[in-house]
């Protein structure tokens, strides 16, 4: 059996182990594969200095091989650099660095599949941008990771990550309410307001559908990683303000996966419903393969 | 699955699927032939046909021929690295019948003369599923470490490899066998708990009824 099959048995484990969330998923996670802790931690600080690294190296010139995707995060970047940011320092940093992040997987450069490559932006935005503003050491970044990783894997193994199975809800959908129990970590909550705000963050995500431009991971993608990030935020400040989840969080994640099953397979990385099934897109897509 | 792989893998993107499985395929085919590539027919089915360019898989599947793992950055410049390493492959589309969306199959020559041909599928999350090996069906995921055997179907031909492993004190996990016809080709995947050591391999083949063996230890 992998790592926690429901949020309930990982609180309870916390209690059990009496650690905090972050050294329960490190601990039982090592064990199981056979790994000491100390290997497992290095493993997890190389993930978040490749999402750094990512972002060091960001190219604003840099551009898809289809043309869709590039430049975006830097016009981002200039713009709450200018102070012109409604949501102020900390939005303006993490939807730059969501995009950034999608971009860079659009353009072919390193990235750290978080739970995909699709949503490998959420994670990464949340952290660094908390990092930026709160002045988070790495060490609390690597704590951060192990609880989205905890949530990550009941999610994976009660309901999916993948988009082709579930839509994207499954994809940024996860990653978000990863990203939300991080925040809530980072900030000094609990365990308990972490799966609240695991559960709101998938509950506002719900249904939203696999629909990627031609088939490739770069429209919608690159942006829903920033309103992931952004949804993550909203969870995470609500839980921490004592907001509660009215729906428990296991039952929230089965319920993604019963909608994962209803969904038709046009809107499940098909590239044909939705957003992909607009004459623009279907244009494109033509264009792109046609010859 | 364990925790590194829903954070993670560190992947060259766009694409878990269709870039980072594409990589591993190309990896694995690479280690079935045995020695470096000479040559590479490479035909895509399905979802691979459809969105190669767009995602990279072309490019993935030489980076993997090459050695490239699934976070080199060399990765979108393979084909250059495929001319200065005497590479040459071909693309193209086919209809692989009864298989997965993203299947691939790779006909390759190795410099020393080696051939094999591997029909393998990209299953999700950059996990692969070879299906075929020299037009004999098998299913095995590079998960493990993996040894593969190709021999002439004789009775004792099983035994005999349990014996050498159990001699090289291997636990083994899982055990396929597969054949054409009665007596005829056979091959056998073994799947492994402890990485295989060379000289396992190397005993393997001293059997008599052995034509290949390889092994495929995750990276
Ligand atoms: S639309 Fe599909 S491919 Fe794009 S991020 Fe969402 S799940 Fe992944």
């Amino acid at each position: 059996m992998a790592v926690f099959d429901s949020v309930k048995e990982l609180l309870a484990a916390c209690e059990a182990y009496v650690l905090p969330l972050w050294e329960t998923v490190q601990s039982v996670s090592s064990q199981q594969a056979d790994i000491t802790k100390e290997e497992s931690w290095d493993k997890m600080r190389y993930r978040l200095q490749v999402m750094h690294q990512a972002c060091v190296n960001y190219d604003p010139l840099q551009h898809s091989a289809s043309g869709l995707v590039g430049g975006d995060a830097q016009k981002v970047r200039s713009y709450y650099e200018e102070k012109r940011a409604i949501g102020g320092d900390f939005m303006g940093r993490m939807l730059s660095y969501a995009i950034m992040m999608g971009e860079c997987n659009a353009c072919m450069h390193r990235i750290v599949a978080a739970p995909t490559a699709g949503a490998c932006g959420v994670i990464p935005a949340v952290l660094l941008a908390y990092a930026d503003i709160y002045e988070a050491s790495e060490e609390e970044l690597i704590r951060a990771l192990y609880v989205t990783a905890g949530f990550g894997m009941v999610i994976a193994n009660r309901a999916s990550i993948s988009g082709a199975e579930a839509g994207c809800q499954a994809e940024i959908g996860s990653a978000s309410a990863m990203a939300a129990a991080a925040l809530v970590h980072l900030h000094g909550g609990d365990a308990v307001q972490m799966a609240h705000a695991c559960a709101i963050a998938l509950k506002n995500m719900m249904g939203l559908v696999c629909d990627p431009v031609a088939g490739l991971v770069e429209v919608p993608c690159v942006k829903r990683n920033a309103a992931g990030a952004m949804n993550a935020l909203c969870a995470a400040e609500l839980a921490l303000a004592g907001v509660q989840s009215r729906i428990p969080c296991d039952e929230v994640i089965d319920a993604m996966r019963v909608v994962g099953d209803q969904m038709h397979a046009d809107l499940r990385e098909t590239g044909r419903g939705g957003i992909a099934g607009s004459p623009t897109a279907q244009a494109f897509a033509e264009k792109f393969f046609g010859n | 699955m364990d925790i590194f792989d829903l954070i993670g893998p560190v992947m060259v993107g766009p694409s878990s699927s269709h870039t980072a499985g594409a990589v591993r395929i190309g990896l694995v085919t690479r280690k079935l032939l045995g020695e470096d590539v000479k040559d590479a027919k490479i035909e895509l089915h399905g979802s691979f046909a459809a969105t190669a360019v767009g995602h990279g898989t072309d490019r993935a599947l030489i980076a993997g021929l090459l050695g490239m793992q699934t976070d080199d950055e060399r990765i979108p410049e393979s084909f250059d690295h495929a001319r200065d390493a005497g590479l040459s492959f071909c693309f193209s589309n086919c209809n692989l019948r009864d298989a997965h969306p993203n299947s691939v199959r790779l006909t390759v020559k190795g410099i020393n003369g080696a051939q094999t041909c591997v029909v393998a599928a990209s299953v999700g999350g950059g996990r692969i599923s070879v299906r075929e090996l020299s037009g004999m069906p098998l299913q095995f995921a590079a998960e493990y470490p993996t040894i593969i055997i190709q021999n002439d179907d004789q009775p004792g031909s099983v035994a005999d490899v349990s014996r050498v492993l159990a001699e090289e004190n291997i636990n083994i996990g899982t055990f396929q066998v597969n054949r054409s016809v009665r007596g005829g080709d056979a091959i056998m995947v073994i799947e492994c708990d402890a990485p295989i050591e060379p000289h396992i391999v190397e005993h393997i083949r001293t059997l008599s009824c052995i034509r290949k063996a390889v092994c495929i230890n995750p990276d």
